[in-house]
């Protein structure tokens, strides 16, 4: 391993970090980026447990508590979990996995990340110029109406759709054109599978949102009148064209997700992974079936019972796809030699999370529950434990299993340990009791609630703290491993994809020479790991 | 790792060879493509609905559009795709000055859609046929007239900000091309721009009966 010679190190200067082209700097920068915001979300999301630990007043106002939970959703998901594995890990990993020495298209990708951060600073600009109070679907007439700084942010919205649009478009020419020599497509780790996978959704629905933000700044600033049923315009268009993209885009959180799980499993089980096809093609059926399942938003927005029921058996089918993948990473487990460390347990914990929040929505997929259920905490548990307990698990076990690769050095593996556990205690407190406050009928958004609710959020605060406990501790821990974390080697787990073939951190230009694929990337049963 | 020495400048580091670095721009640029249909892909929805809801509206308002200048646009439109084309051909073939003149007249008569285009809107804006809230026209039968004006200047507002981008870009390869930065080897960025350029024409060619030749 030559240290004098790492990306981290050469150039030196703020100026060749901001003008970088390396993929791995545009990562690191992203990784800053994402990490501030999800910091900025969890705030909010503590200060939202902390009003609604008693009914009563605790520390804002109702007009505040709904700007609270719509900056909440706006900065979580625009700005941390559909950038974050995407943009900050594959930005980082896509090439090296591909044995190539960048993305097709390094200035494209730098340009991304000023267009995020120049969205993600119109969204902060929001904040303080009136703030927005809608939710983060925007959903007319109300955003059309309402006081507060809604342009600002949706075009914020509008702006991080292109970095991701762009984002996207990299990566899949990458994926076409730039593998290595000998790595044919079902010679591909998974991660790229879903990354691509990711990529078809980013490149097809991130348009029409685009669109939709403009025609509502539109309406916002001239009326034009296609959302105002007063001027023969349809608000539940609006609501159409926002879920024909936002639907797919959870899937643009959670395919990427599924993609580092896949990895996590494979290398921690030290074993060949188990179906890799059918997992490789699920993610192109989640893909797909992700564009026709829009209308299950709208159950009771007034659409067609047909319609409706047809949006319902669209979306029990997005049930199978989900199966393949959680069943083939548990035959992958089966037999395996598994070892626990922590990038292991944060993909166990989604393993265990992202079941429990599947199968919840298939309760809302069911026309007749989804009406008892609908607009209650039910949905936002459910939509927690498939985005916090799906993607953020996935996030941060990829975060931890990449660590190594990214800086050079190992984070301290028992306070690792620490803060997996109590993130998964406390997500389990805070989300499990919001499962039975929807199921007895605890509307979302509210402000304040019945006194029999109180134990319960009672209950579902205390959780939010101790998540918030873990994650500081890893905040800390990881910083340390930065300055003073051991030194890593090339290959720390023992895996056999490509991004371990080369030093840690990696040279500049990826690879000391031209790589070659030699052996698959699961290939445990053939070839053994240079573990060091 | 180094083989500095036969590579050509217009090759970026990470590419191997020249034809892979073409193909990657190419499939890129088709992406970008299909991104901006579905861009577009929006409005024409939106345009579909409105046009389903009030097929009398639509028909009564549309003959308000100048179908001459709007003729004479789509002319003008294919015209310029034509002279892109040409000037990529001539890259082809080494003909440096050729290109050149091939690319300031697609310039010239995208200025040319632009300024119709202008005078278009200007007396749409000084009937008071503008969109939503703004509308005051009184001429034309049906309910909601302004919306048949809000999708229009929308959509053809949408395709006119493409123009705009597009004059800019065919600009940048003007000045590429008298710096001689291209050659029969190495053109691909006109390519790109001919794509792109083509697709503007080609969204008009939609946007044109859509709402010229209602009925």
């Amino acid at each position: 391993m030559t240290v004098s010679n790492n990306y981290l190190q050469e150039p030196k200067g703020l100026k060749s970090w901001l003008f970088t082209l390396d993929h791995k700097r545009i990562a690191i920068l992203y990784l800053v980026g994402i990490s501030l915001s999800f910091i900025l979300g969890g705030i909010l999301a503590l200060l939202i447990r902390w009003e609604l630990i008693s009914p009563a007043q605790n520390i804002v106002g109702a007009e505040t508590y709904n700007r609270l939970f719509t900056l909440h959703g706006a900065v979580m998901i625009f700005l941390f979990i559909i950038p974050g594995i995407p943009a900050a890990m594959g930005n980082f990993v896509l090439p090296l996995m591909l044995g190539a020495k960048d993305v097709a298209f390094p200035r494209l990708n730098l340009t991304s990340w000023y267009i995020y951060m120049f969205g993600m600073i119109l969204a902060l600009v929001s904040i303080v110029t009136g703030s927005v109070d809608t939710g983060w679907t925007f959903y007319t007439p109300y955003s059309t109406q309402t006081s507060g700084a809604v342009v600002a942010m949706t075009t914020a919205v509008f702006i991080l759709g292109f970095s991701s649009i762009f984002t996207g478009l990299n990566f899949l020419v990458t994926i076409h054109k730039l593998r290595a020599p000998g790595m044919t497509w079902f010679k591909m780790p998974l991660f790229i599978w879903a990354i691509y996978a990711t990529a078809i959704i980013q490149i097809l629905a991130t348009p029409v949102l685009a669109i939709t933000l403009v025609l509502l700044i539109l309406e916002r600033t001239l009326g034009i009148g296609i959302f105002d049923p007063a001027m023969g315009g349809d608000p539940v268009l609006f609501q159409h064209f926002f879920w024909f993209y936002s639907h797919p885009a959870v899937y643009i959180m959670i395919l990427p997700a599924m993609g580092v799980i896949s990895e996590l499993i494979a290398t921690f089980s030290h074993k060949r992974i188990f179906g890799y096809r059918a997992i490789a093609f699920s993610s192109f059926g989640i893909a797909f079936i992700s564009f026709l399942v829009w209308g299950h938003h709208m159950f009771t927005s007034g659409q067609s019972e047909l319609a409706s029921m047809i949006f319902s058996f669209l979306t029990f089918l997005v049930a199978i796809p989900s199966g393949i993948k959680v069943f083939n990473w548990l035959a992958t487990m089966y037999k395996g030699s598994i070892s626990l460390e922590a990038p292991m347990l944060w993909a166990l914990g989604f393993l265990f999370l992202f079941s429990i929040g599947g199968l919840t929505g298939m309760f809302l997929s069911t026309l007749a529950t989804d009406i008892h259920l609908h607009d209650t905490y039910f949905v936002v548990a459910h939509f927690h434990y498939v985005m916090f307990g799906g993607t953020v698990m996935a996030f941060f076990g990829g975060l931890h299993y990449w660590w190594p690769k990214m800086w050079g050095r190992m984070y301290n593996e028992f306070w690792a340990k620490i803060a997996v556990l109590l993130v998964f205690v406390g997500f389990n407190a805070t989300f499990f009791s919001q499962f039975i406050l929807g199921a007895k009928g605890m509307p979302r958004r509210y402000w304040t609630y019945l006194p029999q609710y109180t134990r319960l959020h009672g209950f579902s605060s205390i959780g939010s703290i101790i998540m918030a406990v873990g994650f500081v501790i890893m905040i800390i821990y990881l910083l340390h491993s930065i300055f003073k974390g051991r030194k890593a080697g090339t290959n720390p787990w023992g895996s056999l994809t490509m991004e371990w073939e080369t030093s840690s951190p990696p040279p500049p230009q990826n690879f000391e020479k031209d790589m070659v694929l030699t052996h698959g990337p699961y290939d445990y049963d053939k070839a053994v790991p240079n573990k060091n | 790792m180094d083989h500095s020495e036969n590579r050509p400048a217009y090759l970026a580091h990470h590419f191997s060879n020249i034809a892979q670095q073409a193909d990657a721009a190419k499939l890129g640029m088709w992406v970008f493509l299909l991104t901006e249909v579905l861009l577009f892909g929006g409005l024409f929805v939106a345009y579909s609905v409105f046009r389903a809801w009030n097929p009398e509206m639509f028909y009564n308002a549309h003959k308000y559009l100048n179908v001459t200048l709007g003729s004479i646009n789509t002319v003008v439109l294919i015209t310029s795709s034509v002279t892109m084309a040409l000037s990529i051909r001539s890259m082809q073939l080494g003909k440096r000055q050729q290109t050149l003149a091939f690319l300031w007249s697609t310039l010239l008569l995208a200025c040319v859609f632009l300024v119709i285009k202008y005078f278009e809107y200007s007396h749409k804006i000084h009937l008071g046929q503008l969109p939503g809230k703004y509308y005051t026209f009184t001429g034309v039968q049906g309910t909601n007239p302004h919306i048949f004006f809000s999708i229009y200047f929308a959509m053809t507002g949408l395709h006119g900000v493409h123009v705009l981008a597009g004059m800019f870009v065919i600009i940048w390869m003007i000045i590429k091309t008298s710096r001689n930065m291209f050659s029969p080897e190495y053109y691909t960025p006109l390519e790109m721009t001919g794509l792109y350029w083509h697709l503007v024409d080609l969204i008009w060619i939609y946007l044109f009966p859509l709402f010229y030749l209602i009925g």
